[in-house]
């Protein structure tokens, strides 16, 4: 599903270049759910970025569901990260002024799809993270892990190949934690390849891959043996 | 369907930002309000001071005659000059490619009785294109014509004020009035907007009133009209030939500066059109000053809505916006707002100003109003504006990438 090589990418910082990512190689077959570790600074953001085609990368390639991913401008992004990829975020990000429905149907609105088919698959994610009853609150009146799971529910609203999510889990307590958890290893069960970054250590537990990152480079990638988050609950 | 859905999307993002829909709706139309209140009051400052000076033809020139101040052709100096019909007659014969009309003037004051009511009124003994010299506006009737030179009838056409002093609401038409010891029929009733003066006027034909005055041929002003497609240089050059032609008739030494003189209206004209065009000046300098301020206003309103949204557009392209998709979202929701306010802003001044109509007189501003061309015309211009001022920041707000914008909290 994902193949990188040798990926290096800095950042300029003023007169000087801070190499973030040192030459990274790194696949991701289909169904896998692959935690990304590290500690702050490690790269590991930045090479979901990468993932994400939010940012570009220096040297190496990099292909996507036997795309190559170059030469990106905004708009061709656009339309890749539309069709290929699912975000979530630490901080959410819902829109604010959008209810839960709303927000999960607009990467359909993007794709060109109907009202009205909008809202019924909206509906259905809606209903997959057990939210069809928050379907018209605002993101102010949902807790944080209901707006996570709004965001994961959008993120999978536009059928995406992989998910990625940053942190997803950052903002929230343990047990809210589990929760997404438990949505998201539902969701890896029905074959979604997902990725997700986190620096904690439960957390990676319960992906089945950890791949870590130490000053751009990968220093460890084995497969685990997964912890259900259900258990937890 | 694509089409709707853009439509919808707007409507749910204006409907659910009222406060922001508010500000920039609110912005435009008061920017486009006060333009054209403003503009509209300078118009009716100007149509004050068209009314103050302007009422009167333009295109005229008042001959009086005076005494001679230099002996010439074996008369002396301190001469009495007089016109008469023949001097009328030769200017039209000499200067038949300047002359539009002409007519004489006979002013006389004459103690004028409708039964039992009775004034001092002037008189004015003219010929029919008297009528176009003061732009004799008649009501009723009809005003003096040819026929009435000719038969030197005893037809009065009186003023409007005339009428309320001596008839009170009696119909005035076909009565008679007293004027001096003759009795004249009222033929017409005129009003001027020259003021209430201009209104307590009667007019007679002057060939009747030579003929009361022992059928002489005297006339005491002359009132030549030129065409107007002479210009202003044009009526300078007839002045100077008229005077020359009439001082040659009268015996007058042409370096005599009396005798003979000239009042050319176009020559004050002139200078009450600088007036003008200095007004207008300003006018239109506090109108696109106050359409300035307003461009200023949209454009900082737009550069803050942005601004606000950009974390928005983030998450927008995130999920698979294009930046063309995030521009034209942020210009035809602006657009979309801009114009509907700014129609309303528009609407409103409009009727203020009408709703106004002379009711601000007494500042010298009356019939204030707006050409709709140019109502129209600013509201344009702001609703551009508008656009341009959030295409720049919405074009910027789409080429962050997104991680940037996401970041921005």
């Amino acid at each position: 599903m994902i193949q990188i090589k040798n990926l290096h990418k800095s950042y300029k910082m003023g007169s000087n270049s801070l190499h973030v990512l040192k030459g990274i190689d790194f696949n991701v077959n289909e169904g896998e759910l692959v935690a990304i570790m590290g500690s702050s600074g490690s790269g590991k953001s930045t090479l979901l970025n990468i993932i994400g085609m939010l940012d570009l990368l220096d040297k190496g390639s990099y292909t996507l569901d036997g795309v190559l991913i170059k030469d990106l401008d905004e708009t061709k992004a656009a339309k890749y990260r539309n069709k290929f990829l699912g975000f979530v975020f630490q901080s959410f990000n819902l829109i604010n002024y959008k209810n839960a429905l709303e927000n999960v149907s607009l990467p359909l609105y993007y794709q060109g799809v109907g009202r009205k088919e909008r809202q019924k698959s909206g509906l259905e994610y809606l209903e997959k993270v057990g939210l069809t009853e928050w379907a018209k609150h605002l993101p102010s009146e949902l807790s944080g892990g209901q707006k996570q799971r709004v965001a994961i529910a959008r993120a999978m609203a536009a059928q995406p190949k992989v998910l990625l999510a940053d942190e997803p889990t950052g903002a929230l307590d343990s047990t809210t934690s589990y929760e997404v958890m438990d949505v998201i290893q539902k969701i890896n069960e029905e074959g979604k390849t997902i990725l997700v970054v986190t620096h904690e250590r439960d957390i990676a537990k319960m992906c089945k891959r950890v791949v870590k990152l130490k000053d751009g480079i990968i220093v460890e990638d084995k497969k685990i043996q997964q912890v259900k988050a259900l258990k937890h609950v | 369907m694509y089409k709707r859905d853009t439509w919808q999307e707007i409507f749910e993002t204006i409907g659910k930002n009222k406060l922001r829909t508010f500000l920039s709706g609110f912005t435009v139309a008061l920017g486009i309000f006060i333009f054209i209140i403003l503009f509209g009051f300078g118009n009716g400052l100007k149509n004050t001071f068209k009314e103050f000076f302007l009422d009167d033809a333009t295109n005229t020139m008042f001959l009086f005659a005076g005494k001679t101040s230099k002996p010439y052709r074996g008369f002396k100096s301190n001469r009495q000059i007089e016109f008469n019909n023949n001097d009328i007659e030769a200017i039209k014969l000499n200067f038949p490619f300047f002359l539009e009309y002409i007519t004489p003037r006979i002013s006389r004051y004459a103690d004028t009785r409708y039964k039992s009511e009775s004034n001092n009124y002037p008189t004015r003994g003219v010929a029919p294109p008297h009528q176009f010299v003061e732009k004799t506006v008649i009501m009723k009737g009809r005003y003096l014509n040819e026929n009435d030179l000719i038969e030197r009838t005893k037809h009065a056409v009186i003023g409007r004020l005339v009428v309320t002093d001596l008839f009170k609401k009696e119909e005035p038409l076909g009565q008679f009035i007293q004027i001096g010891d003759i009795a004249f029929k009222v033929v017409g009733v005129f009003q001027d907007s020259g003021g209430d003066n201009e209104e307590r006027i009667i007019y007679i034909p002057y060939t009747t009133r030579q003929l009361i005055e022992k059928n002489n041929d005297k006339v005491d002003q002359i009132i030549v009209a030129f065409k107007p497609e002479l210009g202003y240089a044009g009526a300078i050059g007839f002045e100077k030939q008229l005077r020359l032609f009439m001082k040659d008739r009268k015996d007058i030494d042409p370096k005599d500066s009396k005798g003979v003189f000239i009042r050319n209206v176009s020559k004050r004209l002139e200078e009450n059109q600088q007036f003008a065009s200095i007004l207008q000046i300003i006018v239109t300098f506090v109108g696109i000053g106050t359409l300035i301020a307003g461009i200023i206003g949209i454009s900082n309103i737009m550069v803050f809505v942005v601004k606000e949204r950009t974390k928005e557009l983030g998450i927008r392209k995130a999920l698979g916006a294009t930046p063309r998709a995030v521009i034209s979202m942020i210009l035809q929701e602006s657009i979309f707002i801009t114009t509907i306010s700014g129609y309303f802003g528009m609407i409103a001044a409009i009727f203020l100003l009408k709703a106004l109509g002379t009711k601000l007189e007494d500042y010298f501003i009356k019939n204030p109003y707006i050409d709709t061309t140019t109502a129209i015309f600013a509201t344009i211009i702001l609703i551009i504006f508008g656009a341009i001022a959030g295409y720049i920041p919405a074009k910027r707000a789409a080429s962050i990438k997104p991680i940037v914008a996401l970041r921005d909290e």
